[in-house]
């Protein structure tokens, strides 16, 4: 699983050129995992500003809004492949987002199979 | 292919058969696996119905042909409407149903399904679709990935050999050993897939353990003189003897040596001692039937405490000798273990640390703590069975390690 993290609204500030530049390249990296059968799923989420969070309150789970993250890294979408983890890391350090500050982490699945000992 | 009126066992063996003869008359190798695939599956719909045909290789073959053709021509309508029909046409005139020669096809097919050219996991999808038979949405599931990216894998792997010059021929007499080396491994890798799967919610996963041994089965059946052949379906049916018993009922893994025995199921290991026993009489012993040698040691034990430990460490010894490589070397240390205490044990896994290739490898930490609590160092074998946890990304063998961790918690509060 590839996690993408970003500034929110970093893409605002490219230029017109880069922000094409950088959708075509992940548009391309799209298509060739397509292509190779290593694309599992992938998803974009959007802007932080939708965020609701739930987390214990007087006694029961209580939903708020926020929290909105603007100026620091967020988890911004995800991308998971089915290839080895060095394969992983190459499809990783191409992503276009790493140019622009922003990070990938790289985690492999638990699975359901497992050998005796 | 789950309508239970439909013979898929015979399905499954003429498509490799149905391949090879298609492909040995028509070339393209890609464009024939599709037409045998669409061939299958109108089988398996309109055999229920209508009946098995009298000649159901020869029913296939036509069916076949036909999509081949139908697939030549919308493609040549595309490209160049006119001369190109007119020649294929002629290529793919209805021949008479020649007798099989699935003999030396199934061979050749395997040999291309698991070209060097490819991943591993693309010579074991292509693998099952073309000679196995399996449909890309039964591989899919199988592999726990959306069917969509299982076919681009196979349509890939296909451009992948045609580009690679592989036509469907055997490999040159001087490859023909180490590309069986490679078939050998594919089929491995497929049990595995499905053995390691066989618990908890996974059962059609572990369909792939059938589908292996059906596989080597039929190998064995062409190469009757490769002692690796017979010692690869050895291995497979003593592994997979033990399947039964390797989860309790609560869905935890059970290790060997804790596993009853009396639901070790006793026809495959009967057949698979017997395979063994025998191609170690004629065979040079070659690293699947050490392998499954080592097994038939295990199997033949009445209990754990029975176990020949002195012979499987000779044997991993053997294998060690055959050929060197860390994973061997880690199962060395607990047959050595067992024969010369946990202590000696230990000392080959600090060579392993040292050797780095398995350093932070759950495995090795996992035997590091069962050899650890054997010595009697409770807290260095808790730490080590929750470090082993942490390295793993298996669940079942993270809640495995976990409980170990935990009863030595719980006996010793230290």
């Amino acid at each position: 699983m590839l996690l993408i993290y970003n500034r929110p609204g970093f893409v605002d500030e490219l230029s017109e050129e880069e922000r094409t530049a950088l959708f075509g390249e992940v548009d391309e990296i799209m298509r060739e995992l397509t292509e190779a059968g290593e694309l599992v799923g992938g998803e974009a989420l959007a802007h932080p500003s939708h965020t609701r969070t739930v987390r214990m309150g007087d006694g029961a789970p209580a939903v708020t809004d926020g929290p909105f993250l603007e100026s620091k890294e967020v988890f911004a979408g995800y991308v998971a492949v089915d290839c080895s983890a060095d394969r992983a890391a190459e499809i990783a350090a191409r992503w276009p987002d790493v140019r622009y500050g922003g990070v990938m982490e790289i985690r492999p699945f638990m699975g359901g199979s497992g050998t005796e000992m | 292919m789950t309508t239970p009126a439909v013979p898929e066992d015979l399905l499954r063996a003429l498509a490799p058969q149905v391949l090879g003869t298609l492909v040995r008359r028509h070339g393209q190798f890609d464009a024939c696996e599709d037409a045998v695939q669409e061939a299958l599956l109108a089988a398996a719909v309109q055999w229920p119905e209508e009946g098995v045909p009298d000649s159901p290789r020869g029913w296939l073959l036509t069916v076949a042909t036909r999509r081949l053709t139908d697939l030549w021509r919308s493609e040549h309508a595309r490209r160049d409407r006119e001369a190109a029909v007119a020649v294929e046409e002629e290529r793919v005139a209805p021949a008479p149903d020649e007798e099989p020669s699935g003999r030396d096809d199934t061979l050749t097919l395997l040999f291309l399904c698991c070209h060097p050219a490819l991943s591993e996991p693309s010579q074991v999808a292509l693998t099952l679709r073309a000679v196995g038979g399996l449909t890309t949405a039964e591989i899919a599931r199988a592999f726990l990935v959306p069917e969509a990216t299982m076919a681009q894998r196979i349509s890939r792997a296909k451009a992948t050999i045609r580009k690679a010059g592989a036509r469907f021929e055997p490999p040159p007499p001087g490859e023909r050993a180490r590309r069986l080396g490679v078939v050998l491994h594919v089929l491995y890798l497929i049990f595995n897939e499905g053995y390691t799967a066989s618990s908890g919610p996974d059962l059609r996963r572990a369909d792939l353990t059938a589908e292996a041994i059906r596989l080597t089965r039929a190998l064995r059946a062409l190469l009757p003189g490769n002692g690796e052949v017979t010692g690869l379906l050895a291995l497979m049916l003593l592994t997979d003897a033990r399947r039964a018993a390797r989860t309790g009922p609560d869905g935890l893994l059970v290790p060997l040596a804790e596993q009853d025995r009396s639901r070790w199921d006793r026809a495959e290991i009967e057949e698979g001692v017997a395979l063994v026993t025998d191609a170690l009489t004629w065979s040079p012993p070659g690293l699947y039937q050490v392998q499954a040698a080592i097994a038939a040691v295990h199997a033949e034990a009445a209990g754990d405490a029975d176990t020949d430990w002195p012979q499987i460490l000779a044997l991993y010894r053997l294998l060690s000798h055959l050929a060197p490589n860390p994973m061997v070397t880690l199962n060395e240390a607990v047959a050595t273990a067992m024969v010369h205490g946990p202590r000696a044990g230990l000392e080959i896994l600090d060579g392993l640390e040292a050797d780095g290739r398995l350093t932070d490898h759950h495995r090795l930490t996992a035997v590091r703590a069962h050899l650890l609590e054997r010595d009697g160092d409770r807290s260095a074998a808790r730490d080590a069975y929750r470090r082993a946890a942490r390295l793993t990304t298996s669940l079942p063998e993270r809640r495995y390690l976990e409980t170990r961790a935990a009863r030595l918690n719980e006996s010793d509060p230290s």
